[in-house]
């Protein structure tokens, strides 16, 4: 397919995950499973009150429990050396910082944690937390969004930065729309959701020396924690090793590192033991972020043929008094269609709530609901099929940047998705397709991300049986990470995946980015083809005399006849693909290196490209719904994802995620809401009674189409992200669709039953 | 803590199981006569003492089959069957979701029967067989079901899967696996935040429609 690639190697296979075998056996080890000599257990104790201080903790009752070796509070923690000493976390740094745990009385959100109890089992430190009696000084906190609108301020960075994509944007003319002869405005909310992992979020932290600590942790940054750590105690990087070989799902909410995992180091350190720390579910509302609930404005006005006059776009979305979080809300509104006015305008509302975090297609996916449905209204007030709506404004550049795409096929998703869902059969006029007692109608929703690719490493080392063993400190949170990384070394290589180990979840690892963004396929893929290349060129200048004047490129390990046949005990020979003649046992190349194995450092960085060409993926979302007449119930009864993501290197686990977004997106549309109750500033949904997300009743037959055409101008490989735009565009298209059945427009998520009836 | 040895028989009671509870039952007569005296003494004595005869009383023996190796056991009342295969046997393949089962990731089979772990105090299964996700495979052999989640991709993360696939093998036992949206229906107390369902449910159909014993 490419240069770099063997012709019949084995991109694009949908081949099983290299670890599947570890996951249906129960062998897969996540954070809270690791055993170690004198591990101890904790339970935090969280606040009752959303604002306010803490006036006296008693731990006498928890200290005298069986078992108990510590209960830890503001009191009596140690002082973690590296935070800062200013009054309020968000000084002097205006963007903020995280909750600094135990660091003083105040109390800044619900169910902040104010103690830690360790002890020798689980049970007794959970229920010594329940004898700790905390008294506080209680102020008058704002927890309610609706109340405090008028609070809503635009972000730090973007009044430092009026370049950045959260300030101000004017192309064009300001509220254009206006002035079209075809208009609409109409305000649209999503709820605060939250990621709810299947694995509660979870520590084992272990101080092996005073100045050296080891954790294993549920995040989707190895290496940004392990920063993280090494500054707040004030100890070199290389003293802080931070383990996760598997991540039992996060959907963003690992990018952050929580209170949580600080109080476990306290804790260890103050026990000298290892010490867990495994989350309670209704702590995983309240301690490790969420999508923050939003409002926002879309005004959108066209000419009578349906080309776009104006759109105006603006956003406010919750976060903490104590960080400033933001999300690209408004990033598709500036790029996906050809308006020639488009103003966009975004806010963040400081409330006295814990800080949200990106969850799946953070911030385009919030934004995606009130444009995608906007569209969709409109192309009721045109009577123009919302496809073709689409296609009139569709953009051949970006019309933000003005620059080329650097790929672009999201017609052909169109047309893929339409075929599949029978968007022939979507009555024109809403409400009249009727199945029985049910409705039926058909929607469709646009998502879009940017093709991120970010700087990363990756080792390679060529073991004496033939295995290559590869390395980077990239994480795998469930899409297939080390999987595909072995298809892209086997291609690069002329290998069998069998002889290839990729391995990740570890800081001592070469470094690589956090696994978010949609971005790690196009950079640690980058970087596995780059430390392939240089495997390589190093095998080349080791294997003798045979091999002078001949390409890197072209050195094989072993044959392709031999390793189709892959045996590790065959004797390992290097060779040239353009002279079979040419051969050098690799016991020779071991000799001329000094009897160690052969080992390189790759990096894939990206080039000026970026500055040259304008990188999205995209999707398109198609949903065919059935509606209740007489209880207003929902169901997804179709869904049909097409995505333009460059070239699909696993087929199998690509369409498992864009099956997953789809999901999601139907959790989003349907029937995820995290509620608080106001006079007390806390979740009322604190489990998955009340915080509904979808189970496999609720998921309908979902089919995936991939254009599967390489953008070489983002990565060697020709990837685009795939995790963001799976969900991007998914609730509107349900949202749309169910107007579509019903006739009624429904503005606020989730879509439930009394908002029907 | 767990005695983890399995197959090893009792040969008399231990302190800490039927020795601790004469000890309690002294220590009761003890309180008794504390519940006589005036309170602000019994307060004061209570408080210590009380800590003391919890711990003094918390373990009780317990025999499990798990996995086909018999344990035998002293635990804490309070403790779950989840958390005692989790934290002190160490079979962490079963997962922890919620703690309330709502989620199913701590499903494993009860002579027979899938239940939510976290559910269960592990002293009221005493004398069953359970089995968990490690006691699925034959060896170096793949249950059915296990091999047909790999080739459908039922999963992601994994976290959930263990559970899955206990619920899964149930729902073809219990005869629930007769169409999808059976499946579906019999397969929903088993969360899978990432999303694979129409996976699990083609892995079941393999399965089920291949007739391979379950």
């Amino acid at each position: 397919m490419k240069d770099l690639f063997f012709k019949d190697g084995v991109i694009g296979d949908p081949m099983n995950r290299v670890d599947g075998r570890l996951k249906v056996t129960g062998g897969a080890r996540y954070s809270a499973e690791y055993e170690l000599p004198g591990l101890v257990h904790s339970a935090l104790v969280g606040s009752t009150i959303a604002k306010g201080r803490i006036t006296s903790i008693d731990t006498k009752a928890a200290e005298r429990a069986p078992g108990v070796m510590a209960v830890i509070t503001h009191v009596n923690s140690i002082k973690v050396p590296g935070f800062a000493a200013s009054a309020h976390p968000s000084e002097p740094s205006t963007i903020g910082q995280p909750l600094r745990v135990f660091y003083d009385e105040k109390i800044y959100f619900n169910d902040q944690p104010v103690a830690i109890v360790v002890a020798d089992t689980l049970e007794r430190a959970r229920y010594a937390a329940g004898l700790v009696k905390v008294q506080y000084a209680a102020e008058q906190h704002q927890t309610s969004f609706d109340a405090n609108t008028s609070r809503a301020v635009l972000p730090t960075s973007a009044k430092r930065n009026p370049k950045s994509p959260l300030a101000d944007y004017d192309r064009g003319q300001t509220n254009a729309f206006q002035t079209a002869p075809v208009k609409l405005e109409a305000e649209y909310v999503i709820p605060s959701e939250m990621h709810n992992p299947m694995e509660l979020q979870a520590i084992v932290a272990h101080w092996e020396a005073a100045d050296k600590l080891t954790v294993y942790d549920k995040v989707q940054a190895v290496k940004g924690t392990q920063k993280a750590f090494a500054k707040d105690w004030k100890i070199p990087e290389e003293n802080v090793k931070v383990i996760a070989t598997f991540v039992g799902g996060a959907f963003g909410n690992g990018l952050h590192n929580w209170p949580h995992e600080t109080a476990a180091i306290i804790a260890a350190k103050m026990v000298g033991r290892p010490v867990k720390l495994m989350l309670t579910r209704e702590q995983m509302f309240t301690m490790v972020g969420y999508r923050p609930h939003a409002w926002q404005r879309v005004g959108i006005g066209a000419t009578p043929d349906g080309k776009l006059v104006g759109i105006t776009h603006e956003a406010t979305g919750q976060t903490s008094s104590y960080e400033e979080f933001t999300e690209s809300t408004l990033q598709q509104t500036r790029m996906m269609y050809q308006s020639p006015n488009v103003t966009t305008r975004y806010r963040i509302l400081p409330l006295d709530v814990s800080t949200p975090i990106w969850m799946r297609g953070p911030g385009e996916a919030t934004g995606a609901f009130a444009l995608e449905s906007a569209l969709d209204e409109l192309s009721y007030l045109l009577n123009i099929d919302p496809i073709e709506l689409r296609l009139r404004n569709y953009t051949d550049q970006d019309p933000e940047k003005n620059l080329p795409w650097s790929t672009k096929f999201l017609k052909e998703c169109y047309q893929m998705g339409a075929d599949r869902i029978g968007w022939n059969k979507r009555p024109a006029k809403p409400g009249t397709l009727r199945d029985g007692d049910w409705l039926v109608g058909y929607g469709m929703g646009v998502g879009t991300f940017g093709a991120n690719r970010r700087p990363a490493k990756a080792r390679a080392r060529l073991l004496a049986n033939g295995t290559v063993l590869l390395q980077s400190a990239t994480t795998d949170i469930g899409p297939g990470t080390g999987t595909v990384m072995v298809q892209i070394a086997a291609d690069a290589l002329g290998l069998p995946p069998k002889a290839i180990v990729f391995e990740l979840g570890n800081s001592t690892f070469p470094e690589a980015p956090s696994q978010g963004g949609s971005a790690t396929v196009a950079s640690v893929g980058s970087a596995v083809v780059a430390a392939c290349a240089e495997l390589k060129k190093k095998l080349l200048e080791l294997g003798g005399p045979g091999f002078s004047g001949a390409k890197p490129e072209d050195v094989t390990i072993n044959s392709r006849v031999q390793m189709r046949a892959y045996n590790s005990s065959l004797p390992l020979e290097i060779g040239l693909r353009t002279n079979a003649s040419v051969k050098v046992s690799y016991s020779d190349v071991l000799q001329r290196n000094g009897g160690q194995e052969v080992e390189v450092v790759g990096e894939g960085r990206p080039g000026n490209e970026r500055q040259k060409y304008s990188m999205y993926s995209f999707s398109v979302h198609f949903a065919e719904v059935k509606v209740h007449t007489m209880t207003g119930e929902v169901r997804v009864t179709k869904m049909v994802s097409c995505a333009d993501a460059g070239t699909i290197v696993n087929h199998k686990t690509a369409g498992n995620q864009m099956i997953g977004g789809a999901v999601g997106g139907i959790g989003m549309a349907l029937t995820e809401a995290a509620v608080i109750d106001h006079r007390f500033g806390r979740y009322v949904t604190k489990d998955f009674a009340e915080y509904h997300v979808p189970v496999q009743a609720d998921a309908p037959a979902i089919e995936v189409a991939f254009v599967d055409k390489p953008d070489l101008l983002v990565d060697p490989m020709g990837t685009k992200g795939i995790g963001e735009i799976a969900i991007i565009g998914v609730a509107p298209a349900i949202a749309n669709a169910v107007f579509n059945a019903t006739g009624k427009r429904i503005r606020e998520l989730p879509i439930t039953p009394d908002k029907l009836i | 803590m767990a005695d983890q040895n399995p197959d090893q028989h009792p040969t008399g009671p231990k302190p800490g199981h039927n020795g601790a509870r004469r000890t309690f039952l002294k220590q009761s007569t003890a309180l008794t006569a504390f519940a006589l005296t005036p309170g602000p003494v019994l307060k004061a004595a209570g408080s210590a003492w009380d800590e003391k005869v919890a711990a003094a009383i918390e373990q009780v023996p317990l025999r499990l089959d798990i996995n086909g190796k018999k344990y035998k056991l002293s635990v804490e009342p309070r403790t779950t069957l989840l958390d005692l295969l989790r934290e002190q046997l160490h079979l962490t393949g079963t997962k922890k979701g919620c703690d309330y089962g709502q989620c199913g990731a701590c499903t494993v089979h009860v002579d027979g029967q899938r239940i939510n772990s976290c559910l269960t105090l592990a002293v009221m299964q005493d004398g069953k067989k359970v089995t968990t996700i490690e006691g699925l495979a034959e060896g170096e052999k793949l249950h059915p079901i296990q091999e047909a989640f790999i080739k459908h991709d039922g999963f992601q993360c994994g976290y959930c899967t263990p559970g899955q696939i206990m619920s899964a093998v149930a729902c073809i036992r219990e005869g629930h696996a007769n169409s999808e949206g059976e499946i579906r229906e019999y397969m929903s107390g088993n969360i899978c935040r990432c999303g694979a369902y129409p996976n699990i449910v083609a892995a079941i159909q393999e399965v089920k429609n291949g007739g391979q014993k379950v």
